[in-house]
């Protein structure tokens, strides 16, 4: 009951925003992701939007808002690595789903922050499966570049997008040979012609010039890629396409590289490991959906954390947009298969900040990290876990979203009050 | 939780008018590659023209011991055992005695179930690898396609059986897709390896028939210009069908009557679609709906009163929450996902308490898995729906949970006397989880089927592998 009466203190001070600007979430099992480990009974201090002490003896001072965690678990928000939250309402309905553009000229150059929309009700539900922060991806349309990613908390406020152009995205799977025109050999040529184009850019398109491969705009959204300042993400699944992509980055010094997908990627761990490059995977992704993905397997994250592979965990089997917030469930089906808990916690909260180059303000408990807390009811990789109250940016969000709205209209089916008038 | 009388009286016991056979599944189909035979001069068709072959594999005598026991039922039993002998289950309790001979196994700490039901999946009909030769689930050439059936699509090589398989799926129903209006029949498979699907089909489990309603159907036929392009054109589509097949019974029994009285009678033409219609009027084949709307599911109950036939479950029916008293008075159940939406308009309603709230108000409901990947973790889909239930406030205990996964597909599969519960004579179907299965951490460590040790997560020679994986990178792992 007294978790209960936390959320309504919660609630009142998001009705009164500016009064109370810190908080200490405290009486829980303190999951840090530094080297002060696990605090078994510890507090969480946040002012002004940030997180300024964490321990098992942290004094309250007088003023502080207090939320009491009740024995459950204090953790980071989680950081879902690959969605398209705000980019999709309706995934079917094409008017409501800005995700790829089969249509547009234009490839590197389109930016998911043009698309998104913070408003999107599926931010909310996602909020409350514990995450607070996402990678926002494109997908491709009728070029292997799907176009530029960002990154976002999931306030649903209008400064919710805190990071544009964090990675460019690009398919070089099956899927992506296709589009290239009918082979890897197609697609594999398509980007070092891109490549050619960016480091050519601008002399390259002076008077009548085009690029080989990228008009005027793509080449130059392609050059932070090409000159290593933000990642490019290859969507590959085939162990042989893995090397080949590893190649690929070692012929194109300083580029930086991620593995989104990454079927087969236990396979090339060794060699991942070496050159540091980072895979993004669905631990539960097991069956062979494609000839890219034979060797799918429930081992493999396993296998890619001994090997020393820096891993995220996603949702892909699910899907980005709706079900991100599987992530705790995808997370501890790899505990299940033998990632120890701390890693695959960390897959769905640190590591993923550090694969996009924000890991030293969010996934971490610890002074100086963004005020993203989530209080659960339970381990957060046990399924019958939820959150119960959440900051974000250090300040409480709302725990109802349209879908409890929606339960709570229906839940007592004899209430004489007709539904449309129950709210 | 008492389920209402939601089928047909005469569903199970009734004999299909047409068939020539004794009705014992298995052994009837001697006339199967015959188009008629002809007893005296009355003409019927074989009702079972594609029998099973399913042999289970030899049952040892097998007692499971000082488990904690979830009979599938709303039973749970502490320190609880369970007897195996002969493929069925003999004795469910505590102390039991080991048979002479029997393989005694300490489940001290583990948790044993009735191996989970899937009432819906498309496993065989879309195998991985998900090539484009491999796509045999939907006969989207015309939208009513009452005449297909499920199982000749099934290609008995689909890794995804043995996927499952380590999930703790011993039973399940094999569905065309919801493309048409009129699907074509399912059918429910044990979840074995068979070199032919004939080898894996459930004996005397009923036919089922897939229909589908909404978004789906009036996509892809008014995507044609042609119907149906609307919820309308779907309802008016249904409606021409079932008078069909109302008036080509009626021939019939006018001609069965005719002709057993030694009048002269001539018989109709036989019509594959129409006899699929005809044995749903007769109760003997179960109608699976996939509809997602509260306002739709309700139109297809008038329309089962205006034809005479009953629904026997609504699929995905992301909506059921909203109309949960009109299913539990009509008998239908809900079989739906945990917390899938958003892909479409009618699924943009997707909660997490649909499930609890339909159990709760009354009316019969289970998950189901529509994926190859969802299928290995029914278990998991099952404890997220009911803890958002309990946070909502509806007290569902775990022994009653596990109806959902077992005795309520069982029913509306027309199969609850053969599998679906740890009770005395039933077909021992049992997993042996590592832990309380409603964690994610568990996993299921034994499976058997009709009694037969049928997976070992610690033995590599109890892991089926099909042939599709041999030689390839990854054989052996799941």
């Amino acid at each position: 009951m007294q978790r209960f009466i936390s959320a309504i203190a919660l609630s009142m001070a998001l009705a009164a925003p500016g009064l109370a600007q810190s908080y200490a979430v405290t009486n829980g099992r303190v999951v840090t992701n530094t080297d002060a480990g696990i605090i078994e009974s510890g507090t969480v201090l946040v002012r002004d939007g940030s997180i300024v002490a964490v321990g098992g003896d942290v004094t309250i001072p007088v003023g502080t808002t207090v939320i009491d965690a009740d024995g459950g678990w204090i953790t980071p928000g989680l950081f879902a690595p690959v969605t398209q939250l705000g980019l999709i309402e309706v995934a079917l309905e094409g008017s409501t789903n800005d995700v790829s553009a089969d249509s547009s000229p234009y490839s590197v150059a389109l930016d998911v922050a043009d698309s998104f929309n913070p408003a999107g009700m599926h931010i909310a539900s996602n909020r409350l499966g514990g995450i607070t922060r996402a990678a926002l991806y494109p997908g491709t349309g009728w070029n292997i570049f799907a176009g530029q990613g960002a990154l976002i908390d999931t306030t649903g406020s209008n400064t919710s997008l805190f990071e544009d152009a964090s990675f460019v995205f690009a398919d070089l799977s099956q899927s992506g040979a296709a589009t290239a025109g009918g082979s890897r050999s197609a697609a594999w040529t398509y980007l070092d012609a891109a490549f050619a184009d960016a480091r050519g850019y601008p002399g390259r398109f002076s008077g009548d010039h085009q690029g080989d491969a990228l008009n005027r705009y793509d080449a130059a959204a392609l050059v932070p890629v090409v000159r290593g300042r933000i990642p490019l993400v290859m969507e590959i699944d085939r162990a042989a396409d893995i090397r080949r992509a590893l190649r690929f980055r070692a012929e194109h010094a300083p580029m930086q590289l991620i593995i989104l997908g990454g079927a087969e990627a236990w396979m090339v761990a060794d060699e991942l490991a070496a050159a540091g490059v980072p895979v993004l995977i669905d631990p539960i992704r097991n069956l062979p959906s494609s000839f890219d993905a034979i060797a799918s397997t429930l081992e493999a994250a396993h296998r890619l954390q001994q090997a020393g592979v820096t891993v995220a965990y996603t949702t892909q089997t699910a899907d980005g947009y709706f079900n991100a917030r599987l992530l705790t469930q995808h997370a501890g089906n790899a505990v299940a298969h033998g990632v120890p808990w701390d890693a695959a916690f960390r897959a769905i909260t640190l590591t993923p900040a550090e694969i996009y180059g924000v890991g030293d303000r969010f996934g971490a408990l610890a002074a100086g990290y963004t005020g993203d807390v989530v209080v659960w009811d339970g381990d957060p990789l046990e399924v019958m876990s939820a959150p119960v109250a959440m900051l974000i940016n250090g300040e409480p969000t709302a725990m109802t979203s349209r879908e409890t709205q929606l339960r709570d209209r229906y839940i007592n089916i004899t209430d004489e009050t007709p539904f449309a008038y129950r709210r | 939780m008492t389920l209402k009388a939601w089928m047909p009286a005469t569903a199970l016991a009734a004999v299909f008018a047409l068939a020539a056979c004794s009705g014992e599944t298995g052994s009837s189909g001697d006339d199967a590659a015959s188009a008629s035979s002809e007893s005296g001069d009355v003409v019927r068709y074989s009702l079972d023209p594609y029998p099973s072959t399913y042999v289970p594999r030899a049952s040892g005598v097998t007692l499971i011991q000082h488990a904690t026991v979830f009979d599938g039922v709303g039973g749970r039993i502490e320190d609880g055992d369970v007897l195996v002998e002969n493929g069925r289950i003999t004795a469910v309790g505590t102390g039991l005695e080991a048979p002479e001979g029997a393989t005694v196994i300490d489940a001290a700490g583990r948790y044993v179930t009735p191996g989970i039901i899937d009432i819906h999946s498309h496993l065989g009909d879309y195998p991985s690898p998900g090539v484009s030769a491999h796509n045999d689930g939907n006969e989207a050439t015309s939208p009513v396609t009452a005449e297909v059936w499920a199982e000749h699509s099934v290609w008995p090589q689909d890794v995804g059986f043995e996927a499952a398989l380590a999930g703790g799926v011993t039973t399940l129903s094999i569905l065309p897709g919801s493309a048409n209006l009129f699907g074509g029949r399912g059918i429910t498979l044990r979840n074995v390896a068979g070199r032919t699907v004939q080898e894996m089909k459930f004996p005397d489990a009923p036919y089922t028939l897939k229909m589908a309603c909404g978004e789906n159907p009036s996509r892809v036929y008014g995507s044609r210009g042609q119907s149906p392009a609307t919820d309308m054109g779907n309802m008016a589509g249904y409606r021409a069908a079932w008078q069909s097949a109302v008036e080509y019974r009626t021939s019939w029994t006018d001609y069965w009557a005719s002709a057993e009285a030694g009048e002269e009678a001539s018989p109709p033409s036989r019509n594959l679609e129409l006899d699929t219609l005809m044995g749903v009027l007769d109760g003997e084949i179960l109608v699976q709906m996939h509809c997602y709307r509260a306002d739709q599911m309700a139109q297809i109950i008038d329309l089962s009163h205006e034809f005479g036939y009953q629904v026997s479950a609504f699929h995905h029916a992301i909506e059921a929450y909203k109309i949960p008293d009109l299913l539990a008075e009509n008998g239908t159940c809900a079989a739906v996902w945990a917390d899938w939406g958003g892909f479409k308009m009618e699924a943009y309603d997707s909660i997490h308490e649909n499930l609890p709230m339909v159990h709760a108000g009354g009316a019969c409901a289970m998950i189901h898995s529509d994926s190859e990947s969802g299928i290995q973790r029914l278990n998991q889909e099952v404890a997220k729906a009911l803890a958002d239930g309990r946070r909502a406030g509806i007290d569902i205990s775990d022994a009653d949970a596990w109806r959902w996964l077992t005795s309520n597909p069982a029913t509306a599969l027309g199969i609850l006397d053969q599998t679906g519960s740890l009770e005395v004579g039933k077909r021992a179907d049992i997993v042996l989880w590592s832990a309380d299965p409603f964690s994610t951490y568990a996993r299921a460590d034994r499976v058997w089927i009709d009694g037969a040790l049928s997976y070992d997560r610690r033995d590599e020679d109890m892991q089926p592998v099909r042939d599709f994986m041999l030689g390839q990178p990854g054989e052996g792992d799941q």
